[in-house]
């Protein structure tokens, strides 16, 4: 790369201080960088930060239709918190969500790994089909997916349920109804998020996969380390920092799922019974300071939930 | 096509194995050690491949189904076998989806949408990323703890709150009003994505030019800007499917069926036509989801460099 020389050599610094002088600590830079921040700072307190401060306060207010139409909102202290947590209703919403996020950040994780382990392993023809395979499901947007997933588990004419009553043999379920009961509605939800999911692992951990020398893999097998070991030896140790970004993101992203809860909930299934924590919220928008209390539980419910990778990641991290 | 791409991350080429692709267990061993191997590896190996193979057309089955039952007409569908193969399939579906005005509205709402959100999103985050990666100042490291946490808060929990506060200001069903909490939603992962990139070009270079002569501002437009454009379109392309496929906040914001945006449409064409007509849905599917993906496979791995350059700066 040749460094553009302009042949003007006339110092562009005042003054008749050398040219190397580093003029990285000139005061004015620092106010300059607070400038940068400014439209970045500006545009995310904006959209997320004053909804945020708004919603913390509302949840401590009684506002419902009537403050809408302009009844001040009055001040309950922590009666909507209190309403809330002493129903079992929301705790059975909270557990599920947990449980929820737990089988398939785990099972995403899991799967994701694996199959990163075997596109390095295969060979390259083998590699790319699985790479092409992997970059469809994830390059889909999330409605085409749903609408897709909708009509392979449609319980008349979806070729789920033939290929388990033809192919398969379980006639009970040529007509199956997937979606009315809970457990298996949440089963079909979980096989789509985790379908959706897992080509980024496959992928971030791929990357991080190939970050690992071959040397230090070559000397572990002459030292007569096994696959599984140096896998778990080496292999783990070193991509841990790529692991830590996508577990924590996955239970994020799982912990708050919406979407696809939502859209399965209007495909005909019992909303109460099938309600994680992200749907609830959006159940309750007619009495918005309910709803606010509640994101504000489930903002807390994150920050527990991940407040350990946070920990390790700023740790890790030299920033 | 390799996946990791990370030639387009500065900074971490250094790094990089030697004829890209190379794997690190030792499945394709150099030259002569091939021979030394047992019957039974080879086997493994080629099991492994077989089952590479399968995993591939399980993941890639919805996809593939989805565009040929758009192919079939009604009556193809409703069968009690599948038809797998839609060898004399018709464009009528398409057909009668293009036909439908509403698909056109969307498509311009969602191009507005995303068009606007993009250009902010990527100055804003650009100019904060040279902020933090360029610059020594009090309260940098808070600001990038902040940016992590930030993406912590659980969008979904906050769009009762976003709804009224764009309803008070009269944005609701407003492309504007959508831009606002959309730049929002994505500057905290794309000023994160940025800074891998611009840390990742050594300030030396800059410095070298402003020995020669250049200002700081011209040394880092002439000498880093130029290197950075991988990072600009990888987070460009992050941003891009997140405005474009976004759904949550589209569905509260935009309820005037006249300002759908693309997945909304879609939305309501499922819930029309779902108990009777797959085949015009998957059309619908097939049109809104089809470019997305073609423009998502040729781009893929910049973003996935982008992700793991974010993930961990060099």
């Amino acid at each position: 790369m040749s460094v553009s020389r302009t042949p003007v050599r006339t110092p562009a610094v005042p003054g008749p201080a050398a040219p190397a002088r580093r003029p990285r600590r000139r005061p004015w830079s620092r106010w300059a960088a607070y400038l940068l921040l400014v439209p970045a700072v500006g545009a995310i307190a904006l959209g997320l930060g004053y909804p945020l401060v708004r919603q913390f306060v509302l949840s401590f207010q009684e506002y419902g239709l009537a403050q809408q139409f302009g009844r001040p909102a009055e001040w309950v202290g922590l009666d909507n918190y209190v309403a809330l947590l002493t129903d079992p209703y929301v705790w059975g919403v909270i557990g599920r969500s947990l449980l929820f996020c737990a089988v398939n950040a785990g099972l995403t994780v899991a799967i994701g790994m694996s199959l990163a382990v075997l596109m390095a392993r295969v060979g390259r023809a083998a590699r790319i089909t699985l790479q092409v395979g992997m970059l469809l499901a994830w390059g889909t947007p999330v409605l085409a997916t749903l609408t897709v997933w909708q009509w392979l588990f449609d319980s008349q004419y979806g070729v789920i349920n033939w290929l388990l009553a033809e192919p398969l043999g379980m006639e009970g379920m040529r007509y199956h109804s997937w979606l009315i009961e809970p457990t298996s509605f949440y089963l079909v939800a979980t096989v789509i998020v985790v379908w959706m999911s897992v080509p980024f692992v496959v992928f971030t951990v791929y990357a991080g996969l190939l970050q690992v020398p071959a040397e230090t893999m070559e000397a572990a097998q002459l030292d007569g380390a096994g696959a599984w070991q140096r896998f778990w030896r080496i292999t783990v140790p070193m991509i841990k920092p790529v692991l830590f970004v996508v577990i924590l993101l996955q239970v994020i992203w799982d912990l708050r799922v919406f979407t696809q809860i939502y859209v399965l909930q209007r495909a005909g299934a019992p909303t109460r019974d099938t309600h994680l924590l992200g749907t609830y919220i959006y159940s309750l928008a007619e009495e918005f300071s309910m709803a606010g209390a509640m994101a504000t539980i489930m903002l807390v419910l994150t920050l527990v939930v991940t407040a350990f990778y946070i920990r390790r990641m700023l740790r890790a991290e030299e920033l | 096509m390799s996946a990791a791409g990370t030639a387009t991350a500065p900074g971490r080429s250094e790094g990089q194995l030697p004829g890209g692709g190379v794997v690190p267990a030792g499945a394709e061993p150099a030259g002569g050690r091939g021979r030394r191997r047992p019957d039974g590896a080879r086997w493994r190996s080629r099991l492994l491949g077989a089952l590479a193979v399968v995993v591939a057309v399980a993941w890639a089955f919805p996809i593939y189904w989805m565009v040929a039952s758009a192919f079939l007409p009604t009556n193809r569908l409703r069968t009690p076998t599948p038809t797998f193969f839609p060898v004399d399939g018709t464009l009528s579906n398409f057909r009668r989806v293009l036909a439908d005005p509403g698909f056109y509205a969307s498509f311009r709402v969602s191009l507005a949408v995303t068009g606007l959100t993009l250009l902010v999103a990527i100055v804003f985050a650009f100019v904060a990323a040279v902020a933090v990666s360029r610059f020594r100042f009090r309260g940098r490291k808070s600001f990038i703890v902040a940016v992590l946490v930030v993406q912590m808060i659980p969008a979904e929990g906050l769009f009762i709150s976003q709804y009224q506060m764009l309803d008070g200001w009269g944005l609701v069903n407003v492309v504007l009003g959508l831009t606002i909490v959309y730049v929002a939603a994505i500057l905290p992962f794309t000023i994160w994505m940025l800074r891998g990139f611009v840390a990742g070009v050594p300030i030396e270079l800059e410095e070298a030019a402003m020995v020669d002569g250049l200002s700081r501002v011209g040394a880092f437009f002439r000498i880093t800007f130029p290197l950075l454009a991988p990072g600009l379109v990888a987070s460009g392309v992050y941003g891009f499917l997140q405005a474009w496929n976004e759904y949550t906040l589209a569905l509260v914001v935009m309820t005037d069926p006249a300002q759908r945006t693309l997945p909304l449409w879609l939305q309501g064409l499922v819930e029309t036509n779902r108990a009777t007509d797959w085949g015009v849905v998957m059309a619908g599917a097939t049109l809104v989801a089809v470019p997305v993906i073609v423009f998502f496979l040729f781009v893929q791995h910049r973003m996935t460099a982008g992700l793991v350059a974010g993930a961990v700066k060099g």
